[in-house]
């Protein structure tokens, strides 16, 4: 802003956040990562590296997962924005939030929120993935914990349960 | 990170206005996944970013024999239209490999061609496809072959004011296969140490090559037609003996350097193998495509 | 998978068992509060300035324009830092002196790493701070950057501390940058090899690997108008924060309050100090809490990977394999400022061996890169990719099935470790004995299909682990619940481990006792999560509350039933009396009565554990592919066995074991800190600082052995750390085996297994030694 003559103005922002309308103020180069986590208070998306290499931030973005460190929270304006927040049903949990918690798929738990919201893509669109396509859908997001054993064991235990 | 606005023009015209009002301070955005990285890196400070994705002419993907990309489509757009995929498997080749799921939801190849990175996956495959980019700017559309796109690393012949629109990729004749490799020391998530694209058209006896065409990338300053390698496999026979030939003959055109990515002489090695094979997956192709 | 080598007397209800973690579900739902996540009432944000030089005097720093920028709070350089005197602390796995602790958070007229912090701003919000460090002028005189241990090391080098006086063999001497030598030595060496039938030395070279927990470090503090100061972090060690915070702020120790976040990985890399006492200054000058999270780029530059060296290994045998005598010189870097785990490096060198005759040299050395910190078994990876490459190459000289030549040579109980410990109970042979029994083992190795070269490698590794301090208090609720709370910030699922330690004593299910990590104000003290010491240590200081509680309880009931407490037993979760056998509560019941029978149980174990976490011994089986054509190496298969003396939550210990090794695999195969030669590090991204991803791995079979721990009451060792040593030349044997060729350096990467086979064509071998 510092050397700015005319000051970048924030600009209005309405989405369907988790199923919600939502409407909020955004600067133009700010993420959606940042605006979600900032503006909007949802910290359940995380920031392992701001450019795209950890998937720890992956949200979906009309039905596609993106990182959002690399989206503006500008270009959400009107599509529809599902994070961690809203994946699971009042008072439950989603099929795979239960096979991570029953796999012990996560130790930190940092990178959860990112995996969880890309394994969900991957089933909604290909219900029964093997190991092998799971390991390449699950690729962008990085876990430094478990060597990922436990974590394509729950994908695959949620894959089974919801048939 | 320098603050910016965001420009989210619904006609050509529009965005060339901003970018000729702008010039050097203000992009083109597609995906967003070179810029915004360069940007928070440092690399330089915007005043603009001008989003392409409401452009319709960058948003379409038309085939129609030949292929026509715009400039804005992500890579998931074309691996995931069967017939795009039927047709150009040496495009999909990149295009399915580029960042992971998440980049693909957003990365263009566009995009990729016009951050002009060295070792872009993206535009070795555009070159053997014989690949036109079709730019426009204040003075109209100009068309530029891809291999003439690049002019070093992270430049391009675009001038203030220009934008690429899309990219017309040719009906394969028959006879054509095309394949694009690269290696990475993981299997997803790196930059090519090197990559490269080959395409081949056989003659109608099916066994001699008629022409090809290699591209190399991250050997050189920019992606590069390897035009001697190309040269040599017209009217060869299309055997392992030639495509060994070409490998050869395309790592004298590399001027690799060495950095944290590979060695400079692991580089040339890799040129020769990825020619080899790229070219037998083409040959496959290409007599499918008969 | 589970063996147990040697059933433990013991039967469990609770440990053993694997319920779902206590904090799973918050942790899945988005919930869990990391350090990034802290929002406190007008909390504002910090940025920082770096050096840019790796080496540089700093002439001047102005901040005058960034303070006045708009929506800047404060801006602080090292001037704002109250500077504190030389004097040693100990973080248990870091030795730690004040004064560099104190430069190291913020240069104080000279940078010694790139990406040394030389001022901070803080402002309304992340974007306006770092903006406002583009106004900061600062003035550099770039110094020659040291950054090998040539340079280093050599009779002119350019010193980087005038005032580090280095240790050599107890020798005070200034003006080096050798801050310690360090000889260990025992029967006579070099005689030994006089007579040996083969000897073998080598040298290795391993790369610089950073720790890579996904969460970059975030720092919230503040400093409120009386002088308490509360810091919000994620940190492997709040009471480590909250000693050196006071020290380095200069202010006391009961002033500082630590809240620990929680972590999203550490590894050893989350225990020093960073930002913490840069966001408590700048809060003290804005009146607001300030937050600092760093970016990945920073967190590669300027926080601590485990160190790179050198290792020189030399071994002889008898000409039955039997190990004469082994010696070794260990060179590390520790980055700006001393302290690079040479000591367990020397004690983790041959651990796994009995070596009558042994001399072990160590040197830490110091660089102008970002000080090292410890990473996962601190010094031992680096150390035992040269004696298990070593011994590799030895059985192949000696034509000795590698196996065969561990168990010949295999350290026991009654051992003497090469430093001096003399083994307890251990399961060294226990772990090998798995593997030679596992389906990997037995399996083929199989051809490639399409002209790979495959091979198969085994390794072996040792971590001792720690106990020390460790505080935990538990209440007992009306309901028969029992609250738990602890001071170890929770990265794996230790408060589950812990409470299952306390449920087990309760006789309760794992999920009636519900555990909280605490802040520093609100337990007694602990040493940090590290040291393979969370679950072993503070797990005997549950048990030990969990026993006074069931003692108090006792009381209680026979007061009720008029009888004396030694006439209650307690066994099943049943309070017994045993002079009128009907009289009898369950824990819940008991719990019901506590207010009628003299008010609240609450009661706190506080412990000291002495010696060490018992030891826990891995042995790795690795099955490679290498391309001979491009030099790329695929994992095929991978096998890990180790000794948990008693899993108390198996899946999280498999977890420990897989993690454990993936990291091995990663820094065996590509991960290293590419550096220019004025000490800049150009691939500062998780593009190019190549961790294994998902599609690099596969499945990796944890094979838990139990070898009862003769120092826990339930026989558990401390497991978290071994699992990282053994990768490096479990993967470097395969690939020899694959290829023919050694490798004596890491990474392995493409370039480097091309380098190899090239120069086996030429009919030379890569070592220098
Ligand atoms: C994690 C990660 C992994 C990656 N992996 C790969 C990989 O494997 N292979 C690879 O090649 N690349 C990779 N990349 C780089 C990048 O994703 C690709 O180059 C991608 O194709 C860029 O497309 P984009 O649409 O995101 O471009 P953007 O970032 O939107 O744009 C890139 C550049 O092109 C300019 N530009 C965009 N559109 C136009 C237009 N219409 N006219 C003129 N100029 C324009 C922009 O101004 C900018 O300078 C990776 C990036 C990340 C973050
Ligand atoms: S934070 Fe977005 S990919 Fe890492
Ligand atoms: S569980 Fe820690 S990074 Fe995945």
């Amino acid at each position: 802003m510092t050397q700015q003559e005319t000051p970048v103005r924030k600009v209005p922002v309405a989405c369907t956040l988790n199923g919600q309308q939502t409407e909020f103020l955004a600067a133009p180069y700010q993420s959606l990562l940042e605006a979600l986590r900032e503006v909007v208070g949802l910290t359940g998306t995380k920031e392992g590296c701001n450019d795209g290499n950890c998937g720890a931030c992956t949200v979906s973005l009309d039905g596609r997962i993106v990182d959002s460190c690399l989206v503006l929270a500008a270009e959400v304006d009107g599509r529809q924005v599902d994070t961690i927040e809203g994946m699971a049903p009042p008072h439950g949990l989603h099929p795979l939030q239960q096979a991570f918690l029953e796999e012990a798929a996560l130790q930190c738990g940092i990178c959860t929120p990112g995996f969880l919201v890309a394994a969900r893509a991957l089933l909604e669109r290909e219900p029964h993935p093997d190991e092998h396509r799971i390991r390449l859908w699950l690729a962008g997001n990085l876990c430094r914990c478990t060597g990922y054993d436990k974590i394509v064991r729950a994908v695959q235990r949620a894959a089974d349960e919801t048939t | 990170m320098h603050p910016f606005i965001y420009v989210a023009p619904r006609t050509l015209d529009e965005a060339v206005a901003v970018l000729e009002q702008h010039g050097e301070r203000a992009r083109p955005f597609a995906g967003g996944t070179d810029v915004l990285v360069q940007l928070r890196g440092g690399r330089f400070d915007l005043d603009a970013i001008v989003d392409m994705k409401g452009v319709p002419e960058a948003t379409t993907l038309e085939l129609n024999g030949s292929l026509r990309i715009g400039a804005a489509v992500p890579c998931y757009q074309v691996y995931e239209n069967s017939a795009v995929a039927a047709a150009f498997p040496g495009l999909i080749d990149a295009a399915s490999l580029i960042g992971g799921i998440q980049i693909q939801s957003r990365a263009s190849l566009g995009g990729n061609l016009c951050n002009a990175s060295p070792s872009a996956d993206g535009i070795c495959p555009l070159i053997v496809h014989s690949t036109v980019a079709v730019v426009r700017g204040p003075q109209g559309e100009r068309r530029v072959p891809v291999e003439e796109f690049c002019t070093g690393p992270g430049a391009t012949v675009l001038e203030r004011g220009e934008l690429l629109v899309a990219l017309e990729v040719p009906a394969p004749a028959r006879g054509f296969g095309a394949a694009y490799q690269r290696f990475i020391p993981r299997n997803e998530m790196d930059i090519a140490v090197a990559g490269v694209g080959s395409a081949l058209t056989l003659d109608t006896d099916g066994t001699t090559i008629a022409s090809g065409r290699i591209a190399l990338a991250a050997v050189g300053p920019t992606p590069l037609f390897a035009a001697k390698a190309s040269a040599f496999l017209a009217g060869k026979p299309a055997t392992p003996e030639t495509f060994a030939e070409a490998g050869e003959i395309a790592s004298t055109e590399a001027t690799p350097i060495g950095d944290m990515r590979g060695t400079a002489e692991h580089r040339v090695e890799l040129v020769k193998v990825l020619t080899r094979r790229t070219l037998a997956v083409a040959l496959g192709r290409a007599q499918a495509n008969r | 998978m589970s063996t147990t080598a040697d059933r433990p007397a013991q039967e469990f209800k609770v440990v053993g068992s694997r319920p779902v973690r206590h904090d799973g579900v918050d942790k899945v739902l988005g919930r869990a509060q990391y350090g990034a996540d802290v929002k406190l009432s007008g909390l504002i944000h910090g940025a920082v300035l770096r050096s840019p030089y790796a080496h540089a005097v700093i002439k001047k720093v102005d901040v005058s324009r960034a303070e006045a920028a708009p929506g800047v709070f404060a801006a602080i350089t090292g001037n704002d830092m109250p500077v504190t005197a030389p004097r040693l602390v100990d973080m248990m796995e870091e030795v730690t002196n004040l004064k560099w602790a104190s430069e190291r958070v913020m240069a104080h007229g000279k940078a010694v790493y790139r990406g040394h912090p030389v001022a901070a701003v803080a402002a309304v919000d992340q974007n306006t701070a770092l903006e406002a460090l583009k106004l900061i002028e600062v003035e550099y005189e770039p110094l020659e950057a040291v950054i090998s241990l040539e340079d280093a090391m050599k009779p002119d080098a350019v010193i980087i501390h005038d005032d580090l006086v280095g240790d050599h063999l107890g020798e005070k001497v200034p003006h080096t940058n050798i801050a310690e030598h360090t000889r260990t030595e025992f029967g006579d060496p070099e005689a030994a090899f006089a007579e040996a039938a083969h000897v073998l030395e080598r040298t290795y070279t391993i790369a610089r690997a950073h720790q890579g927990y996904i969460e970059p470090h975030s720092s919230t503090a503040f400093w409120s108008p009386d002088d308490k100061i509360s810091v919000w972090t994620t940190t492997q060690a709040p009471f480590g924060v909250r000693s050196s915070m006071a020290a380095v702020l200069k202010v006391p120790l009961s002033d500082v309050r630590v809240v620990p976040t929680e972590i999203g990985g550490g590894f050893g890399g989350k225990i020093g100090l960073y930002m913490e006492p840069l966001a408590a200054v700048l809060s003290r000058k804005s009146g607001r809490p300030v937050k600092i999270t760093m970016d990945r780029k920073s967190v590669f530059d300027a926080t601590g990977p485990g160190p790179g060296g050198q290792v020189t290994a030399k071994m002889g045998v008898d000409k039955d394999g039997k190990i004469v005598a082994a010696t070794a010189t260990i060179r590390y870097m520790a980055g700006a400022y001393p302290g690079s785990s040479i000591s367990a490096a020397t004690a983790g060198i041959f651990a796994c061996y009995k070596v009558p005759n042994v001399r072990i040299d160590a040197y830490d050395v110091v660089i102008n890169m970002s000080k090292t910190a410890a990473y996962r078994a601190p010094g031992t990876p680096q150390a035992t990719f040269a004696s298990e490459s070593l011994v590799s190459e030895l059985c192949e000289t000696i034509g000795m099935d590698p196996m065969e030549f561990h168990l010949l040579n295999a350290a026991e109980e009654g051992t003497r470790r090469p430093d001096g410990p003399v083994f307890p109970r251990i399961g060294n042979v226990a772990c090998m004995e798995a593997i030679h029994n596992s389906d990997h083992f037995k399996s083929e190795l199989g051809e490639s299909p399409d002209g790979k070269l495959r091979g198969r490698g085994f390794a072996s590794g040792y971590w001792n682990g720690g106990g020390n301090r460790s505080s935990v208090t538990i209440s007992v609720n009306d309901d028969g619940v029992v609250s738990l709370v602890e001071g170890n910030p929770d990265i794996g699922g230790t408060r589950t481990t812990i409470a299952m330690q306390a449920a087990e004593v309760f006789g309760l299910p794992a999920h009636d006792v519900h555990p909280t990590v605490v802040d520093t104000d609100s337990v007694g003290y602990n040493d940090l999560t590290a040291g393979s010491r969370t679950t072993y240590a503070s797990g005997q200081a549950a048990i030990e509350a969990a026993r006074q509680v069931v003692e108090e309880i006792k009381k209680r009931v026979a007061m009720i039933w008029e009888t004396e407490p030694e006439n209650v037993s307690f066994e099943d979760s049943v309070f017994q009396n045993k002079v009128a056998p009907d009289q009898r509560f369950t824990f819940k019941e008991a719990a019901g009565k506590l207010g009628q029978t003299g008010g609240p149980v609450s009661k706190t174990g506080a412990v000291n554990v002495r010696g060490s976490g018992g030891g826990s011994f891995a042995a790795h089986l690795c099955d490679v592919e290498v391309d001979p054509e491009t030099g790329k190496v695929q994992i095929l298969r991978y096998t890990a066995a180790q000794d948990a003396g008693k899993a108390v939550h198996p899946s999280y210990v498999e977890g420990q074991f897989q993690g454990g090794a993936a990291q091995g695999i990663g820094w065996a195969l590509n991960e290293e800190y590419y550096t220019s030669p004025d000490g800049v590090m150009q691939n500062a991204s998780f593009l190019d600082y190549r961790m294994p991803t998902a599609l690099d791995l596969p499945m990796i079979d944890a094979i838990v052995v139990e070898v009862p721990n003769t120092n826990h009451p339930f026989g558990v060792r401390g497991i978290g750390e071994t699992s990282i040593v053994p990768p490096a030349p479990a993967v470097g044997n395969a690939i020899a085996d694959a290829i023919g060729v050694r490798m004596y350096q890491t990474p392995m990467n493409p370039s480097r297994i091309m380098e190899a086979l090239a120069n086996k064509r030429n009919g030379k071998n890569g070592h220098q030694g």
